[in-house]
């Protein structure tokens, strides 16, 4: 419970922002319950005017009928601004909270996004966030009016009767306990439920999106037993949660009609007072007024109530996007971070010590100084660490000890911005945005004309093939790439980078799926590319390491060996080996 | 709507119990004034406190009863809602499961998630919220109605025609709404779209930096969904209001008509309290009514746009399962006949007239230029999409005759994607042949080279992977995926580039290995390397969705200019040093 009391304060500093619209609504509020509370009386006011045959008095009835119709288009109007202004709360402040997350996102740590499943991320973005907003939503709507309407309504009794009013008012907090009380039980409830939907949004947005794969060994049967396995937890806890949620309202209305049969006895002796001539008695006229006005008081406790029950689930989901947003996030740009203005291309590392999980040691003692416009090749095998290097330059992950200078500032003083400006990047791994081509090729470089975009398409043998789509370069790819072949992929990712660059180049097995024919045409463009730039190159072809300046060779996270291909080739050692191996079919 | 909800049909007795039980309470609601009446007439008039407290009694037992009901009700309904959710959140699941290639590739990942969560989600609350309430309103607002005639026929025409009013802007408001709660469904779409490609983009994005860039996009998308969400709010937070007015102005009407009917002395002034008593009830219920039915809007659109998913028939036709060719082998085991394939959408087709025989126990080689057509060939022999002409035969059957489950099972079929799932090594081998033994798996894995790096990991073959295969390199998840096809003892097996992230000597080691795997064994090998198919038996050079040269290394090299031109471009310059 003191957890969801946080979260409300979080949610309550959001809906700051809007408190003039929580005035209007409050407000709002007001008018209608006070003008709904005073139809009642014009309307028994006009049912007194309507004695019997030939005692009706037309002209007395038809003003206060006058009045009657002015009272309900007000109340209607509002209503009707009042759940305007609630609407603009809600909305506007969902739509804050999933910004400040989408925000986060940026600037989370990768460590964080590469340790969680993208579904769950999802799921709070998006599912928790609209259950949020409905539960506020209907808080809103209900809260106030249900709030006014028992202080108003308790006005009126008061006027008629204190006594009764304080047997209504010392029975009330019965039906506020139980709420209470429920709300309790339910909250871990409904945070289990929304775990549980969660978890099976990791699994769902894990096999629907590799169905490929499902498909391919037939294991859609299987998959579909374990969804059902977690089907059936989200349906057990499910129904926990909304049926003890549900309970709320029969039981408050339960004290309710206690509240009612007791105005209902205490009345009646009143009245029998009453008759009898004692002080302090009523008459039966004003116990049903005082009647129908308990019925009136105690009914917002019910709607109360079931909003609680909504809320809490509003709340409990809040607080799963609010665990995304207070997420450490990574480490700031210092506030004197340097900014990286024309880097003269020189890399040194120094000392780097680097792991991914403590106990597993990775790299170690790593010392390498580039000289600008070096070429590094990397190679070794098949997970030795090449790909950890790439996430250390990009400063995707922070080294553990030493440091990486370039142009001899430590990346960590100048802005994360500007060192990555300064590298071009092309990964194994494609990845495309949903959008035109266009768009994915100025994405380093927005500004580009349509000359430079086409000229960086051939450069990297791209054009040929966009040309060929149904709209040319402005073809919308869906997210993910859809239909484009993994080569065609990589070819947009080198076009970006043919774009802009810049005057650093990091190139991961950037033309693993792209034909030899059309490789080495971009080798070529490449090898022009890279005059005067520092790049680092990590691939298999030795015909692209050869020419390196420095050849570094990667195993199990260390540099083994480090030297030019002759020198290397000399020593007879791993490289040698590993050069031998290309023809040794 | 209709498909949705015949998930309902195993929940039909509490589907039905529920409501029943709802109205059970609302009678005796009703009750109550009755017992108040006797209080104030009997009780009071004869001033008789036992009687007074005895009728309190009966009060609380009302409020009891009511209670019981109402716990029941609220019990069926939550269990009929779940339950239903989960019915619907399976047969959607297994649907998906379903659809061919080319129909996942149409929908979009995205799409497909919104429906399986927060889709059905919305569906479950309104079906929860209906059981619950909404047979005790209409009945509540007839029931008024009905009593209104019986006490003055004349004047309770003022509800008759109060009603059907009421009736035209409830649903003419939520016709409006309908199409428009579509709107934010989309909207939200494609803010789930952009969140997802930022994290699976991260990289890109922040080497680019993008982020600011992509904040704009999410904030763009964010705000129409906030525009679009208020807009619709807007429309049905007018029901209350509209709803409101009606009933009041017919009040206003009823009080007018119940004096002239008093005036001339057909009613008495106690019958027009009785008729203003049944108004407002009504009133009461309609504003509840109101709230269902704007859920109701909500759930039906979702419930809609899942259907939507429902009526996608799975495009691919599979022969019933029964129709075994009883592991008929004949010694040409696969053959392409004029095959030709345009993707949907394309205007144009990706590989066209495609010819060629295989003989078990060959290893063919496919070679050719990014995009022209290689993968799409292997992608037809385990019907991940079906050939728009031609035929294709495995064993002398026509793939479209083969059960497809008994297809796939003879295609081992290594993807150009690498993709793992979360769970251990073992479980993900596991897919490729459910009863594996230990030493199978170690057997696969040291023919796909995978061996010497499993022997590290922690847990070995309990190594757990993270979802998406996060805690591997690319070089190692594409060995495990080969891993988990050899697993599956295959008659033919696919390598679909799939060594592209391997250095030349674990790709020579592995093609090696997977020679001397067994006997019968058909291999195609899609590659961009000519060093991996250049001992093939026979290779296949496409150019641009066509057969450029069918032969031996030898023979291409003399007759296929394409071949020739891949070959020098990798081997001259690699044989320099």
């Amino acid at each position: 419970m003191k957890e969801s009391k946080k979260t409300l304060l979080k949610v309550l500093h959001y809906i700051g922002k809007y408190s003039i619209y929580l005035v209007f609504s409050l407000i709002f509020a007001a008018v209608t319950v006070a003008l709904t509370l005073y139809l009642p009386i014009l309307t028994g006011d006009a049912l007194d005017l309507i004695i019997e045959k030939g005692l009706v008095d037309f002209d007395g009835i038809f003003d206060i009928l006058k009045k009657m119709a002015v009272v309900i288009l007000l109340t209607a109007a509002a209503q009707w601004l009042m759940n305007i202004c609630n609407n603009r709360i809600t909305y506007h402040v969902v739509r804050d909270i999933r910004y400040e997350a989408f925000k986060k996102i940026q600037i989370l740590p990768l460590k964080y996004i590469d340790g969680h499943a993208y579904g769950d991320i999802v799921s709070r973005v998006i599912a928790d966030a609209d259950q949020f907003a409905d539960g506020l939503l209907m808080g809103f709507t209900q809260l106030f009016t249900g709030v006014i309407t028992i202080f108003g309504t308790l006005g009126f009794m008061v006027a008629i009767n204190v006594k009764i009013t304080i047997v209504v008012v010392l029975v009330t907090p019965l039906s506020l306990f139980m709420a209470n009380f429920i709300a309790k039980r339910t909250y871990s409830m409904f945070r289990l439920q929304s775990q549980t939907r969660g978890e099976q949004t990791a699994f769902i947005d894990e096999m629907i999106g590799n169905q490929k794969v499902v498909q391919a060994f037939g294991q859609q049967e299987r998959m579909l037993e374990r969804f059902d396995e977690i089907n059936g937890r989200l349906e057990k806890c499910s129904l926990k949660a909304t049926f003890f949620s549900s309970l709320t309202n029969p039981c408050t209305r339960f004290v309710n009609s206690i509240v009612y049969a007791c105005v209902g006895v205490a009345g009646a002796f009143a009245a029998i007072m009453g008759l009898t001539g004692v002080a302090g008695g009523i008459t039966v006229g004003k116990l049903s007024c005082l009647l129908s006005y308990a019925n009136q008081y105690t009914k917002p406790f019910n709607e109360i109530s079931g909003v609680i029950t909504e809320l809490q689930n509003a709340i409990a989901c809040a607080g799963r996007l609010f665990e995304l947003i207070e997420e450490e996030p990574q480490i700031p740009d210092a506030k004197d971070a340097k900014v990286l203005g024309q880097p003269d291309g020189s890399v040194e590392l120094s000392h780097v010590y680097f792991s991914y999980v403590p106990e597993q040691k990775l790299i170690e003692d790593f010392n390498l100084s580039v000289k600008p416009g070096q070429r590094v090749a990397v190679v070794g095998p098949t997970g030795c660490g090449k790909t950890t290097l790439i996430n250390l330059l990009m400063r995707f992950y922070d080294v553990g000890e030493g440091q990486i200078k370039v142009s001899g500032i430590d990346i960590r003083d100048m802005t994360r911005k500007s060192l990555r400006k300064s590298y071009g990047m092309v990964l194994q791994d494609t990845w495309l945005r949903e959008g035109t081509i266009r768009d994915n090729i100025i994405i380093g470089k927005p500004d580009a004309t349509e000359a430079e975009i086409i000229e960086a398409a051939k450069a990297s043998h791209a054009h040929s093939f966009i040309k060929r789509l149904p709209n040319g370069y402005d073809t919308i790819i869906k997210e993910d790439g859809g239909s484009l072949s993994q080569g065609q992929k990589q070819l947009l990712c080198i076009t970006r980078v043919m774009l802009c660059l810049p005057p650093m180049l990091i190139l991961d097995e950037a033309t693993s799926s792209i034909d030899t024919r059309t490789e080495i045409r971009i080798q070529k463009a490449f090898a022009r590319m890279m005059q005067g730039r520092t790049s680092f190159i990590v691939a298999h072809r030795l015909s692209t390491i050869k020419e390196a300046d420095i050849i570094l060779v990667m195993k199990d996270g260390n540099i083994i060996e480090q030297g030019k291909h002759e020198e290397l080739l000399k020593q007879g050692g791993f490289y040698a080996n590993l050069y031998q191996s290309q023809f040794a079919h | 709507m209709k498909l949705v909800l015949r998930y309902l049909k195993d929940y039909k007795k509490e589907s039905i119990l529920a409501p029943l039980f709802k109205m059970l309470e609302a009678s005796f609601e009703l009750f109550v004034p009755l017992v108040v009446a006797a209080i104030i007439d009997v009780g009071i008039t004869s001033m008789d406190r036992g009687y007074i407290i005895q009728r309190g009694f009966i009060l609380v037992g009302l409020a009891l009863v009511g209670l019981l009901c109402s716990v029941t009700a609220q019990y069926f309904s939550a269990k009929a809602a779940t339950g239903f959710a989960t019915k619907l959140r399976h047969a959607l699941f297994s649907h998906l499961q379903s659809l061919s290639f080319s129909q996942v590739d149409t929908i979009g990942t995205s799409t497909m998630i919104t429906r399986m969560t927060s889709d059905i989600n919305q569906v479950q609350s309104g079906v929860n919220m209906t059981l619950r309430l909404f047979l005790r309103s209409p009945i509540v607002v007839f029931g008024a109605m009905i009593m209104a005639f019986t006490v003055d026929v004349k004047a309770a025409w003022v509800f008759a025609v109060a009603i059907p009013l009421l009736s035209v802007v409830v649903f003419g408001i939520m016709l409006i709404t309908i199409p428009l709660y579509k709107k934010v469904q989309q909207a939200l779409d494609r803010v789930l779209g952009k969140t997802r490609e930022n994290l699976t983009g991260v990289r890109v994005i922040r080497a680019f930096n993008q982020e600011d860039q992509e904040t704009r996009e999410f904030k763009e998308r964010n705000e129409t969904l906030t525009t679009v969400q208020k807009f619709v709010g807007k429309i049905s937070a007018a029901m209350n209001p509209v709803t409101y007015i009606i009933v009041n102005g017919a009040l206003i009407v009823l009080i007018w008509t119940g004096a002239l009917r008093v005036d001339h002395g057909y009613i008495s002034q106690g019958q027009v309290v009785a008729l203003v008593n049944y108004m407002s009830q009504i009133l009461v219920e309609l504003v509840k009514l109101a709230n269902l039915i704007i859920l109701m809007t909500k759930a039906a659109a979702c419930a809609n746009r899942i259907e939507s998913v429902f009526v996608i028939e799975p495009d691919m036709k599979s022969a019933a399962s029964g129709q075994t060719s009883g592991g008929k082998q004949e010694d040409t085991i696969v053959v392409f006949e004029k095959v030709g394939l345009a993707y949907q959408g394309a205007s144009e087709e990706a590989v066209s007239d495609i010819s060629f025989a295989v003989q078990r126990g060959q290893t063919i080689g496919i070679i050719g230029g990014t995009g022209s057509g290689k993968s799409t060939i292997v992608n037809m022999i385990p019907r991940f999409y079906d050939a728009t002409s031609g035929r294709i035969l495995i064993d002398g059957r026509d793939v479209k005759e083969y059960a497809v489950e008994e297809l796939r099972q003879k295609v081992g079929m290594v993807l150009q994607k690498a993709v793992l799932f979360k769970g251990s090594i073992r479980d993900n081998l596991l897919w490729g042949k459910e009863d594996a033994t230990e030493e199978e798996l170690w057997r696969a894995l040291s023919i796909s080279q995978a061996k010497e790096f499993v022997d590290t990991k922690e847990g070995g073959l309990d190594f757990k992977i993270e979802q998406g295969g996060k805690n591997l390199s690319g070089g190692q998840k594409q060995r495990l995926t080969i891993a988990r096809a050899v697993v599956r003892d295959p008659e033919i097996l696919i390598l679909d580039d799939s060594a592209s992230a391997l250095d030349f000597a674990t790709d020579a080691k592995l093609r090696q290995a997977i020679r001397g795997m067994k006997d019968k064994l058909t291999v195609f090998i899609v590659s961009q390397r000519a060093s991996s198919i250049q001992y093939a038996d026979q290779i296949i050079v496409m150019d641009d969705g066509n057969i450029a040269g069918i032969g031996k290394h030898e023979e291409l090299l003399a007759s296929c200019d394409v071949y020739k031109e891949i070959y020098d471009s990798q081997f001259r310059k690699e044989s320099e040093g």
